[in-house]
């Protein structure tokens, strides 16, 4: 028994941390490789920029102050359309997954728009809203306002019935039974829509931005193409992956804790 | 202790049923003119083969389940446990039993039945992280906890293993000497009617069909002749051929309808074996 335990290395050693951390080495690896291709002059400038030039220019763009500005503007656009599609996706789900008539009022409807590619819409939303904010805004909101409307709806409806039967006999108000047991019922498959839903939103921010802005990631990424600038390309796209993965575990830990009581968090 | 609490109120029961029909759809009757009263503080237990209408009948009286003809009189004071545990996953085990109390001690209260059915140590927990007895003892104390008249269990032990279905056998049976609500037990199992239950129904073509006093003292046990005969009554009135018939002792028979007279037996010892033993094996 106490051979057993020995031979296999406590968590923490060097074995094992580097059993851990070997997966890192490959895009270390290429990002070694893209720098020395760069030294050597074999990758120009302005096909890409190199790994220690974009290095460079993030930080020059962070202490002038113009990346922050941007990223707050774009911040800002992403978090207002997502409201109003968080706001409007659930109150039709809302509508239509607890109330028959609701339904036959709503989805029918709303599962036709879903098909429709909504970046399509952008020519549409630019003639009805100008180029200002709201078409920006606007565009954010639709695309988010699916997902949480589907996976909420579908989450309302696939709530099990023997509890909401046994919710009845406890004596529970239609009210209750919707607070107590419906809508805790349907929030494991809404947070799957919320986390799709912030996706979609930094897709329509970098379709809206690069049509027509005057500022955000987006507007930057544009201008720098106009000036063959590929180390500000490259930094805006690295923004937007660090926006998206930070929205994602923003999620995981709202998951963490709202749906603390699933078995497959119980275990850590 | 002992006194018999049916004798009491046997003038008004607390669970009346005239002449109730249910059917689905287009299908036959599954409840069929149907009559059934229950005394209060009275202990039943319905038999019957599958799909005989024992959870309809059941449900009908729970509300669940709207019949379509027939006087159903029922306490407004009822609680179910089913099958399943049914309790709600994302509340702690002891908001699910405090679950529509509207009284500002629901806690204390939930937490008083909870430590009654032996769950004290776990009011926090999640209903997923019990065991399927736990779950079980938690879903009666959140039937408990509302000091029901009438305590409607359908086939609450069916999913739990031999011995764990003893003990909560032996619990129901406390509980209900605590509390005395009419019950109404469904069970496909003829020695958990017989220990737990002062009358025994069997439900068949959507009526009572046989409906059997049983006046064994409490506690029951499997070894008491009587027990052994009546079992054997019950068998037969199901359809079932017991290996070990017993002679109906004669002064425990209160049938309603005359059935022939079980086949003499020699090895009585051999038969009240069988049905404890059975009692254990069975899950
Ligand atoms: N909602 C329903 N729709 C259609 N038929 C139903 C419905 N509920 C029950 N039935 C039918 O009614 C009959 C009686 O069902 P019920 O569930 O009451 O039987 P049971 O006696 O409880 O059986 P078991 O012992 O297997 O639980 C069955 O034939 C069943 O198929
Ligand atoms: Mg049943």
């Amino acid at each position: 028994m106490s051979a057993a335990v020995a031979s296999t290395p406590a968590p923490g050693t060097g074995s094992d941390q580097w059993l851990r951390n070997r997966r890192y080495l490959p895009p270390l690896l290429i990002v070694v490789l893209w720098q020395v291709a760069a030294s050597a002059g074999l990758i120009p400038t302005r096909t890409l920029a190199s790994p220690a030039m974009i290095a460079g220019t993030f930080a020059e763009l962070i202490t002038s102050g113009e990346l922050p500005r941007h990223l707050l503007v774009s911040l800002g656009r992403v978090a207002i359309g997502l409201g109003i599609g968080i706001v409007v996706g659930t109150t039709f789900a809302l509508i239509a997954g607890l109330s028959r008539r609701g339904e036959d009022l709503l989805d029918a409807t709303l599962q036709m728009l879903r098909t429709l590619p909504f970046l399509a819409l952008v020519p549409l939303f630019i003639l009805w809203f100008g180029i200002g904010e709201t078409p920006k805004i606007a565009l954010v909101a639709l695309g988010t306002m699916f997902p949480i409307y589907l996976t909420l709806f579908a989450g309302i409806r696939g709530v099990d019935a023997k509890l909401i039967e046994a919710g009845g006999t406890l004596g529970l108000t239609r009210r209750e039974q919707v607070f107590h047991i419906v809508l805790p019922g349907a929030l494991p498959s809404a947070l799957v829509g919320l986390r799709y839903a912030l996706g979609v939103a930094w897709l329509s921010l970098v379709v809206a931005e690069q049509i027509n802005a005057d500022t955000g990631i987006g507007f930057l990424v544009m201008t720098a193409r106009d000036f063959l600038r590929t180390d500000i390309i490259l930094v805006g796209l690295i923004v937007y992956a660090i926006l998206g993965l930070s929205a994602d575990q923003i999620v995981r830990i709202l998951e963490r804790r709202v749906l603390a009581w699933r078995p497959s968090f119980l275990k850590d | 202790m002992n006194a018999h609490p049916a004798l009491t109120a046997r003038q008004h029961p607390v669970v009346h049923v005239a002449n109730l029909v249910r059917s689905f759809g287009r299908g036959p009757n599954i409840l069929d003119g149907l009559d059934l009263a229950i005394r209060a503080g009275e202990f039943v237990a319905l038999l019957g083969r599958s799909g005989s209408g024992k959870s309809t009948l059941l449900r009908t009286l729970a509300g669940l389940d709207e019949a379509p003809a027939g006087t159903v009189t029922v306490p407004a004071e009822r609680a179910v446990v089913f099958q399943e545990p049914r309790l709600v996953p994302w509340k702690r085990v002891w908001a699910n039993v405090a679950l529509g109390l509207r009284t500002p001690d629901a806690r204390e209260r939930a937490v008083a039945a909870l430590s009654e059915v032996g769950l004290s140590h776990r009011l926090e927990a999640w209903p997923l992280t019990l065991s399927g007895g736990e779950a079980q003892r938690a879903a009666l104390a959140r039937a408990l906890v509302r000091e029901p008249k009438l305590l409607l269990l359908d086939e609450p032990f069916a999913a739990l293993d031999a011995l764990t279905r003893l003990k909560t056998q032996g619990l129901v049976a406390s509980l209900w000497r605590a509390h005395r609500p009419a019950v109404l037990l469904v069970t496909h199992d003829v020695d958990e009617a017989l220990l737990l239950a002062d009358r025994v129904l069997v439900l068949d073509q959507g009526r009572i069909g046989f409906d059997l006093h049983v006046n064994l003292e409490r506690p029951r046990r499997h070894a008491q002749p009587a027990f052994a005969s009546l079992r054997s009554r019950l068998l037969r009135e199901l359809g079932v051929e017991d290996e070990n018939p017993v002679e109906p002792v004669e002064e425990l028979r209160t049938p309603v309808r005359n059935t022939a007279p079980a086949a003499p037996t020699h090895r009585l010892e051999d038969a009240v074996w069988a049905a404890s033993a059975d009692a254990l094996a069975r899950s």
